[in-house]
């Protein structure tokens, strides 16, 4: 005669009785490790425009524009961003830096393009690029 | 005038309905306590039924209209009507009769013809293939099932479920000669109400709905509501069969004792679903009649052999 | 008495038991399984055309997403084999840290497997635990990598991330977790009546006809086949871990789910052996933008069985030729063998044995002319214009859509 069936009858009734394994989601936030890959940050002084990180970018997600002399603009897409990260390691004045944001959503998907620029006020009016 | 009342308000359709929703809610959360989840709040079942009634009933070109409108409106009618003979607060039902156990055994039957019939009048593939299935269940779970519920009975003498109760109830200790009956009738009850291990009809992953795949609307709201239904009708009756106590102690006393009764066996549901697999259909009849039948027909045997010795 | 009618069901493209889209087409009689007819296809996003448009660092990004449960996979077999032609060393450390995030993801993919079969044969509540504790290891990868799939971790020339002490001991912790959970539902598994029933004489592939049709990966090992690339053709560090190839000569689906659970323990030991042998050094070499011409095949043993990529470079930044061949297209062949003379309710969970992943699988464009039986291979332009016209003729027009290029 085999085995009654049921076998898991025990653990089932324990798990009853601990705490559901659900996270309450928007009440509680779960905290993300160091190395995950949010939103990006760009710092428009470090930049010098060399454009590798729009040559090495996956999906085309920014474009760097350049304002004046050592100038620059970061145009980021956020909605076609894949948060690789790539661009972060192709910059070699690590202009470029992830954050750990990860709550972008947006019902208007022209909100989700943003633009780094400088702080200082340009000094002569933006230069076409030569 | 009374009569309406208990047809149709308590205890009769609307209290069946909202306590079969009320039931629902609980084989889930439990059910999903069970797995380590937070399962739904209270009023889920209840949103899911408005929910449905105000969405269309999309009736397919192919499908037989009249068939197709009458299965959930008769099941539901039937499971209803099946409860009017269950003794809940008193040991005599509201319209009891001799001969009302098997008469409660049909209408319980009627449902799971409907749902053939609303399976097989749909045409699509899956409705027919889950019609059949619900058709072929019944050849399996039905012989038990009913040997399981009438041995009882013939201790007890008589057809009449109400006085079934007031044998039992004289005898407090005679429902333990009917145990081997009472799990034979649990597991048997599984193949009607169609859950897990022998939710084979309904079926997800193999064959979409099973008979319900193109129901949607008003007419999908009300074949859930029977089901439901059908999950109070069947814990009821065999509360009352096998576990007839506290009948006779008043009608307060009575009617809480039946709800505890129907919360248990709904907790013995919701544990099934929780750590069996679902059987195949084949492998569900074999088990049926390999197993379940000879039990039954030996408390059948027991309770007869055991009525001659009464009588003497 | 005529014959009972036989009729035709189609399981697929959209059904509740596969998650990703397929067209099987099952010949029925009552409940029995006459014939079943595949078609593949319909999940095909034209990667390997877009990795031509693309250089190679981009392209590893765009190999990765080829699936979610196997990208390091499919990430890892492009730049071995990149690597291979442009004839870099790749640092040890780096290798090793490959093979962790390659076992991380295997235990991830045969929990998720678990959750998966039980849901098929209608056990929820075992779906619903494996899954909880596949938990575990999601949060350990995002720890380490970034990111609970596409984890994003290889360069062409190493790794772009590297392992702190502290990291190592939570990913030993979480081991040590995983480990009592996976003893427990090898007990289950093996034990429960239920699940036995379901799973034992189902799907039966047996030895020969599983080295015929070409089973690769835990199909394979459970028709007693032991083949794995790990031991076969190591790659990574695998040739310096000592570890077992796990079969079974049941040749059904209840030997695949033994030798993945049995895969699991392997699994646990690896890790613990990489970890307390990581060796010191750097994680990347420089690699060249360009890289020099040249063909390379590089196999990498994924989850489901062998995955093979082709690389083709001519000199340029760009690769000529990408072609990637995903292990369940090797085991899909040997579902119609596996199904003759079983019942429909078996559909769901034998498919689900193989653990398909047509994601990975629809790779090709090869257009059959059905009437005269030639075929041909449309380029890009041409099938663009195909489809067109296909549409056009179901009255459905696109001119108005503007045509969207990389830009």
């Amino acid at each position: 005669m085999r085995d009654l069936p049921g076998k898991m009858i025990w653990e089932v009734l324990v798990n009853f009785f601990k705490k559901p394994a659900t996270k309450n989601y928007p009440v509680e936030r779960p905290a993300m490790p160091k190395e995950f890959r949010g939103k990006l940050k760009f710092y428009p002084d470090k930049c010098i425009g060399c454009m590798l990180c729009v040559k090495d970018c996956p999906s085309n997600a920014i474009k760097i524009i350049k304002l004046g002399e050592k100038q620059f603009e970061a145009d980021i897409d956020l909605g076609k961003c894949i948060y690789c990260g790539q661009c972060v390691d192709s910059c070699v004045k690590k202009a470029l830096e992830i954050t750990q944001e990860f709550e972008l959503a947006q019902i208007d998907p022209e909100k989700l393009k943003i633009v780094f620029k400088g702080d200082k006020p340009a000094e002569a009016p933006p230069a076409a690029v030569k | 005038m009374s009569s309406l009342f208990y047809i149709l308000v308590f205890p009769g359709f609307l209290f069946l309905s909202f306590f079969a929703l009320w039931v629902e809610y609980l084989d889930r959360k439990i059910y999903a306590r069970l797995q380590n989840r937070i399962g739904p709040p209270w009023f889920q079942p209840t949103a899911d039924f408005i929910k449905l009634l105000a969405k269309e009933d999309l009736i397919p070109r192919d499908a037989n209209p009249t068939f197709f409108i009458l299965a959930p409106i008769l099941a539901l009618t039937a499971a209803v009507t099946a409860f009017l003979y269950i003794p809940i607060w008193g040991p005599v039902s509201l319209f009891s009769f001799t001969g009302d156990v098997i008469v409660i055994l049909y209408l319980l039957t009627i449902p799971t013809l409907c749902f053939f019939i609303g399976g097989w009048y749909s045409t699509s593939l899956y409705c027919r293939l889950g019609a059949v299935r619900t058709v072929t269940q019944l050849f399996a779970y039905e012989v038990p099932l009913l040997m399981g519920i009438l041995s009882p009975a013939i201790l007890a003498n008589t057809w009449s479920l109400s006085e079934m109760v007031s044998f039992y109830s004289q005898h407090p200790w005679y429902w333990l000669i009917n145990l081997i009956g009472f799990v034979v009738a649990l597991v048997a009850v599984h193949g009607k109400l169609e859950k897990t291990p022998f939710d084979i009809p309904e079926a997800e992953t193999e064959i979409v709905a099973g008979g319900f795949t193109e129901y949607s609307g008003r007419l999908l709201a009300f074949f859930r509501l029977t089901i439901d239904i059908e999950m109070i009708v069947a814990g009821a009756l065999l509360a009352v069969v096998f576990l007839p106590f506290g009948l006779h102690s008043g009608p307060v006393i009575g009617f809480i004792g039946f709800v505890f009764k129907v919360l248990f066996m709904v907790v013995l549901f919701s544990l099934a679903r929780t750590v069996f697999a679902r059987l195949r259909i084949d492998q569900m009849i074999s088990f049926c009649w390999k197993y379940l039948v000879p039990l039954a027909l030996l408390q059948l045997l027991i309770n007869l052999v055991l009525k001659g010795i009464i009588k003497l | 008495m005529s014959e009972p009618e036989q009729f035709k069901i189609p399981f697929g493209p959209q059904h509740p038991a596969l998650k990703e889209p397929e067209s099987f087409s099952i010949a029925l009689r009552g409940e029995k399984i006459l014939g079943v007819d595949i078609r593949l296809g319909y999940n095909h996003r034209g990667i390997e055309k877009a990795c031509e448009e693309r250089t190679f660092i981009q392209d590893i990004y765009l190999i990765e997403r080829i699936c979610g449960i196997c990208s390091h996979v499919h990430s890892t077999a492009y730049v071995q084999g990149v690597e291979e032609i442009a004839g870099l060393e790749v640092p040890k450390r780096a290798l090793y840290i490959r093979s962790l995030i390659g076992e991380l993801e295997r235990i991830h993919s045969h929990l998720l497997w678990l959750g998966v079969a039980g849901h098929e044969i209608g056990f929820d509540t075992l779906l619903m635990y494996s899954w909880r504790d596949r938990e575990v290891v999601m949060d350990i990868l995002t720890l380490l990598t970034g990111n609970r799939v596409n984890y994003g971790i290889n360069t062409i020339g190493g790794v772009r991330r590297d392992i702190t002490p502290e990291m190592a001991k939570e990913v030993l912790t979480s081991v040590d977790k995983l480990e009592e959970r996976t003893k427990y539902y090898i007990e289950v598994a093996t034990q429960e009546t239920t699940i036995i029933n379901r799973l034992s004489g189902v799907g039966m592939l047996s030895k020969e006809d599983a080295l015929r049709l070409g089973a690769v990966g835990p199909t394979g090992r459970a028709s007693d086949i032991p083949r794995d690339i790990r031991k076969d053709d190591p790659y990574a560090a695998y040739a310096e871990l000592d570890f077992n190839v796990c079969t079974d000569k049941r040749c059904d689906v209840y030997g695949r789910t033994v030798v993945r659970l049995l895969e699991l323990m392997e699994s646990y030991k690896i890790i613990r052996q990489i970890l307390a042998n990581l060796p010191e050094g750097a994680i990347s070499v420089r690699a060249p933008r360009r890289i020099p011409a040249g063909e390379a095949v590089s196999r990498y043993e994924a989850p489901r069985g062998e995955c093979m990529h082709y690389i083709k470079a001519n000199g340029t930044d760009k690769p000529e030729r990408v072609k990637v061949r995903a292990p369940t297209l090797a085991n899909v062949q040997s579902v119609k063998q596996m199904l003759k003379d079983r019942y429909l309710a078996d559909m769901p969970i034998v498919v689900a044995a193989i653990d398909p992943c047509f994601s990975c699988t629809d790779r090709m464009i090869e257009v059959n002319n059905l009437d005269n039986g030639e075929s041909k291979v449309l380029d890009w332009e041409s099938l663009h214009n195909y489809s067109i016209d296909w549409y056009k003729k179901q009255g459905i027009d696109f001119s108005r859509m503007k045509k969207r290029g990389i830009a």
